[in-house]
């Protein structure tokens, strides 16, 4: 029994890694962008951008994903999304793109607000462009500024993959479910939280070894 | 020909004028400190020389070309090309020596050597090597910032600054941000660069080292120059009864 269980939820949570990932690989790009969107000099830029980070950041993500899987069906009368378990799939990625797009751009911006104007000034009178004064002065400070906020974020990522489940993608938690159902067993449900502890102990881990690789010097 | 030659320089900051018409030459060679009480605008006028802050009106010139030239109550400012090969001329060390921090002393100071003058790396660490050990860090140069005192990361930041061979070096109260005894290793640096005849620019409190070394001092007052002139005249001999007052509150 005990081996069924175990390849079920390692199946579950290759759904959830694959969300995890997805996630990680368009937010953290999208997050850089909707950072420079809500520090632009354009102020009805600046001021959308953050108002959309405001109303994303300020309601529950499992609302989110609930109006994007249906909002376009009832709005537009069309399922933009595809039918099937691959539609839900991907509104599931856009709506957990957007959101920690969102949180990880406020993370970047305190991380570039951080960064002193003495900073640019050293770079622009030692005759540096803006593009070398950003990937070679500024980045690599706020990269080390955010890696402390950033693996709380990525933490809890791996923890709300679990609400996929609301619009129905199956995810490891309800892989686990599925055997009180079938079989009766709780354990299985139980059983899951280990695999959420493993994987957000590894990444406790590297973020701790990450931390320490860049403590070689101090700001 | 001058240097640098800045012709009635003004600039505001929204309605205070902080500069009111600042004119003056530095030569190949010389040694120029300006002293002035907080607030007289001795910072604005270095920021301006080294385009971080945009004049208002008036005209700066290195070597006979212009970073801004006022048409017609116009500013045109150099751009491009023409501002990078300007400002190739100009080197500033700041007050708190803004070191890169995730850098090592050597990296500080290859940085712009070999990412914007495009110099080989070989070569422009050896430079900085003998620039190292003009400074007294030889030993330094694969510690961080955080790992020095003041006075050294402020030797670092005049070394990284020398890379690029400027003609003309400023400085920005470059000892103000350090512990008083540490302020003499710094000056010692200071004043073996003007003995090599390197051509600066020195904004400073620190009225017996302006005195000793300078060639040439101007007093700033309330964005004018209130007075200026040789060390002798400008510190024994003081004409204006604003340079008297200031003199006697810096008690020399
Ligand atoms: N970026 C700025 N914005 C507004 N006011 C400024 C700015 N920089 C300087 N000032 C003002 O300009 C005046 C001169 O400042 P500064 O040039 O720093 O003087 P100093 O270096 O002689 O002490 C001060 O009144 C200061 O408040
Ligand atoms: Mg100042």
């Amino acid at each position: 029994m005990f081996e069924t269980v175990f390849k079920a939820l390692m199946e579950g949570f290759g759904e959830s890694l694959k969300i995890f990932a997805l996630t990680l690989i368009g937010a953290l790009p999208l997050g850089l962008i909707i950072a420079f969107g809500s520090m632009s000099k354009f102020s009805p830029l600046k001021y959308f951008t953050r108002a959309i980070v405001w109303i994303i950041r300020g309601t529950p993500l499992m609302l989110q994903l609930i109006i994007i899987f249906y909002g376009p069906g009832l709005i537009l009368g069309t399922n933009i999304w595809g039918i099937g378990s691959k539609g839900r799939f991907i509104a599931v990625i856009v709506a957990f793109v957007l959101n920690y797009g969102c949180y990880f751009s406020e993370i970047y911006r305190g991380g570039i607000e951080g960064i002193s104007q003495g900073q640019y000034e050293a770079g622009q009178v030692l005759g540096m462009n803006k593009g070398q004064i950003f990937f070679r002065i500024v980045l690599p400070q706020v990269f080390k500024r955010i890696i402390p906020p950033m693996s709380n974020e990525i933490i809890t990522l791996v923890k709300d993959t679990s609400l996929a489940r609301v619009i129905g993608v199956y995810e490891l938690i309800h892989f686990g479910e599925a055997f009180i159902k079938s079989n009766g067993l709780i354990w299985p449900l139980f059983f899951t939280g280990v695999f959420y502890l493993v994987f957000s102990g590894i990444l406790t881990l590297l973020f701790g070894y990450i931390e320490k690789k860049l403590n070689y010097y101090r700001v | 020909m001058a240097v640098l030659e800045i012709k009635d320089l003004k600039k505001s900051f929204g309605k205070n004028e902080v500069l009111k018409g600042i004119s003056f030459c530095v030569q190949k060679g010389q040694t120029v400190a300006i002293i002035g009480s907080s607030g007289s605008g001795k910072s604005t006028l270095l920021r301006c020389a080294t385009n971080l802050e945009k004049a208002d009106s008036g005209s700066i010139a290195y070597n006979g070309e212009y970073l801004v030239l006022d048409i017609d109550g116009q500013q045109k400012y150099a751009q491009k090309e023409e501002l990078s090969k300007i400002r190739s001329n100009f080197g500033l060390v700041f007050q708190n020596f803004n070191l890169f921090p995730h850098l090592s002393v050597m990296q500080n100071i290859i940085e712009a050597p070999v990412n914007v003058k495009k110099m080989s790396k070989a070569e422009a660490e050896k430079k900085a090597r003998e620039l190292l050990s003009q400074m007294g860090l030889s030993d330094k140069e694969n510690a961080y910032p955080c790992e020095l005192s003041g006075g050294q990361q402020q030797r670092v930041a005049i070394a990284r600054a020398l890379a690029l061979d400027p003609e003309v070096l400023f400085f920005d109260e470059p000892t103000s941000a350090l512990d008083p005894e540490l302020t003499g290793e710094v000056l010692a640096v200071i004043r073996k660069l003007a003995d090599k005849n390197m051509t600066m620019v020195i904004v400073t409190h620190e009225m017996a080292f302006a005195r000793d070394v300078a060639s040439h001092v101007i007093f700033m007052d309330k964005g004018v120059i209130a007075e200026e002139g040789e060390p002798k005249e400008v510190f024994y001999n003081p004409k204006s009864q604003r340079l008297q007052d200031f003199l006697h509150s810096a008690s020399l």
